[in-house]
């Protein structure tokens, strides 16, 4: 039980140090801004997920008493990151790319970092009202 | 054997520390600045967690639950100031 139980933690300490340095390594190396978004959103996310579960599995078998509460941090992480993700994409779109470059989005609205969504908040917008009147309220 | 992984785990997250801390100083956009910030922080949350096993205390838990939704609010703040020119509309 211990040998095993030093064999589990041991092993994901060394595979999700990998990823971290991967994920981290990544953010120097790669080429673009989209692409370097990639390596610490996920890899560096999976990373310290391991680390937490390592220390879960320390606690289960070495420790005084199971503690469940790094499951939870590795949750919220796991949740947070691709929105984190996302707001950054979002960011990058905004200051670097060129709104008449990208294809149509098909519908009467705009991209949402783009044109008329962009200048008013979500929160007010209401699909009855059309686009005349709703610069004439502007 | 838990010994040298521990250390193997905190050179590992150490050295992406500082590739994030070379990212942040030279950065060729803004975004890439907040995400450098970003992987800042969660690189912390691994290292504090690794701190905890080196010292067999759970004392830190508190710790990385602060860097995690500290991290993750100031990091959406940032962003959407960037999008919007304002955090709260």
């Amino acid at each position: 039980m211990e040998l095993l139980g030093e064999i589990i933690v041991a092993a994901m300490l060394v595979i999700s140090g990998i990823f971290g340095f991967v994920g981290s390594y990544g953010l120097v190396k790669l080429p673009d801004q989209m692409t370097r978004l990639h390596a610490p959103t996920k890899a560096a996310t999976l990373g310290v997920g391991g680390v937490l579960l390592a220390s879960l599995a320390w606690f289960f078998f070495f420790g005084d008493h199971p503690s469940w509460h790094e499951l939870m941090i590795t949750l919220f992480l796991f949740l947070t990151a691709p929105i984190t993700g996302l707001m950054i994409a979002k960011t990058n779109m905004h200051l670097t790319w060129n709104p008449e470059e990208l294809p149509d989005p098909g519908e009467d609205r705009n991209w949402a970092t783009f044109g008329d969504s962009a200048d008013s908040s979500l929160m007010d917008a209401d699909p009855e009202i059309g686009q005349d009147e709703r610069e004439h309220r502007e | 054997m838990i010994q040298y992984a521990l250390y193997f785990a905190f050179g590992a997250f150490g050295m992406g520390q500082l590739f994030c801390l070379y990212r942040v100083v030279f950065a060729p956009g803004v975004g890439d600045r907040i995400l450098a910030l970003d992987t800042l922080a969660i690189n912390m949350i691994a290292l504090i967690a690794l701190f905890g096993i080196l010292h067999n205390t759970t004392m830190y838990f508190e710790i990385m639950m602060l860097f995690a939704m500290v991290g993750f609010v100031s990091t959406v703040a940032y962003a959407k100031f960037l999008l919007r020119g304002d955090v709260i509309e």
